[in-house]
């Protein structure tokens, strides 16, 4: 019994199957057992790929191109709740397709993108929102990194101020003893 | 002292980043608060899984409160939270309403008779569609509606009985007093 690959079974790709076979049987039994892992695992992968390529992405009756890129652009914002690291246009778990009809039947209904977004909010929380919302429990969220880089900046500046300053009286020194001596090249910036 | 600085600010990094580390070992990452708690539940209106042909809607369960579980046959959380519903379900002291989510009816019935059958009504939902008015995102979830219909408690994934003597015993307990 010879394994067979398929999509190997044509004229052109005959000898080189023969190749791969008559090489595998060549060995020893340990050997074609591998092959076939071999083959089965392909296949896998194959199959896979085949099922994540229908199952990810329907085909939903879209009126245009533009009401499509508009589908595509909302749900790349919602959060998929089953996965929470995918977002609504890619998960593949069932509760994200789901709501990936809801959301197509909301549009059909000419909800606007707001509103779409409000009512799974509704149900499922702010989470959902790839983009939290501006209200006062995340304005640490928005506007800490801001608050910290304002922070470093500043410390940054007291710092090269007193440099400066401090640098400023010891070039006023040495003005008067050894300037004749000083490397251009350390000019102006020693801190 | 100024020269600390530095370390002190670098020991409050490592010690944020600590909290990070032990904080992630023990919460719940795919917890989210229900933005429904204290809201009326969603109307709805689902055949009985043993009856198709009658419906139960909201307005039918009103009056009493009731503690409503969704499960799947095919969801490995609820095998596990199965044997403490049919231990401690009848002294939780309320209506107990299955909600069967996505499910095959013929898979839900086959999974209720071999492992026992702990609700004391069991609703059928095979396309989901009421489910996200519920905001159910991973069965077993549970909410607790009281008698006027507004969901007061909502834990998501299995019920063990600690859940249920620190969180839900009490929060039944609290709705029984207003409608006993």
């Amino acid at each position: 019994m010879k394994p067979r690959l398929p999509g190997l079974a044509s004229r052109r790709s005959a000898p080189c199957a023969r190749w791969f076979f008559g090489a595998a049987e060549a060995k020893s039994l340990r050997a074609q057992g591998a092959l076939l892992h071999f083959v089965l695992l392909a296949l896998l992968i194959f199959a896979g790929h085949a099922f994540a390529a229908t199952g990810a992405i329907e085909p939903l009756p879209f009126k245009d191109h533009a009401q499509e890129v508009r589908f595509q652009n909302l749900t790349k914002q919602l959060r998929c709740m089953v996965c929470q690291n995918e977002d609504l246009a890619d998960s593949n778990a069932d509760l994200a397709r789901d709501l990936r009809l809801e959301v197509f039947q909301l549009m059909q209904q000419g909800k606007t993108d707001a509103q779409i977004k409000q009512y799974l909010v509704d149900r499922y929380s702010d989470f959902v929102l790839y983009d939290p919302p501006l209200q006062p429990g995340t304005w640490l969220l928005w506007f800490g990194p801001l608050a910290i880089l304002l922070a470093g900046g500043l410390v940054v500046a007291v710092t090269v101020r007193r440099r400066r300053i401090a640098a400023g009286a010891n070039d006023g020194n040495m003005a008067n003893t050894e300037r004749a001596g000083t490397d251009p090249a350390d000019a102006g910036d020693d801190w | 002292m100024k020269r600390f600085v530095p370390f002190i600010v670098f020991m409050a990094l490592v010690g944020l980043f600590g909290f990070g580390i032990w904080w992630n070992t023990w919460h719940d990452a795919r917890y989210v608060p229900s933005p429904l708690i204290d809201k009326p539940a969603p109307d709805f209106a689902l055949p009985k899984l043993d009856a198709p042909e009658q419906n139960v809607t909201k307005a039918s369960l009103l009056g009493k409160p009731y503690l409503l579980n969704v499960f799947g046959s095919w969801c490995v959380a609820c095998a596990e939270e199965h044997p403490v519903l049919m231990s401690d379900g009848r002294r939780l002291g309320i209506v107990l309403v299955g909600y069967d989510y996505k499910d095959a009816p013929d898979d839900a019935k086959a999974w209720l008779r071999d492992r026992g059958n702990p609700y004391d009504l069991v609703i059928a939902d095979q396309p989901g569609r009421t489910a996200i008015d519920f905001g159910v995102y991973g069965a077993p979830e549970s909410f607790l509606i009281d008698a006027k219909g507004v969901i007061r408690y909502k834990h998501i994934g299995p019920l063990t009985p600690e859940v249920i003597a620190q969180e839900l015993q009490p929060a039944i307990d609290a709705v029984k007093r207003e409608a006993p």
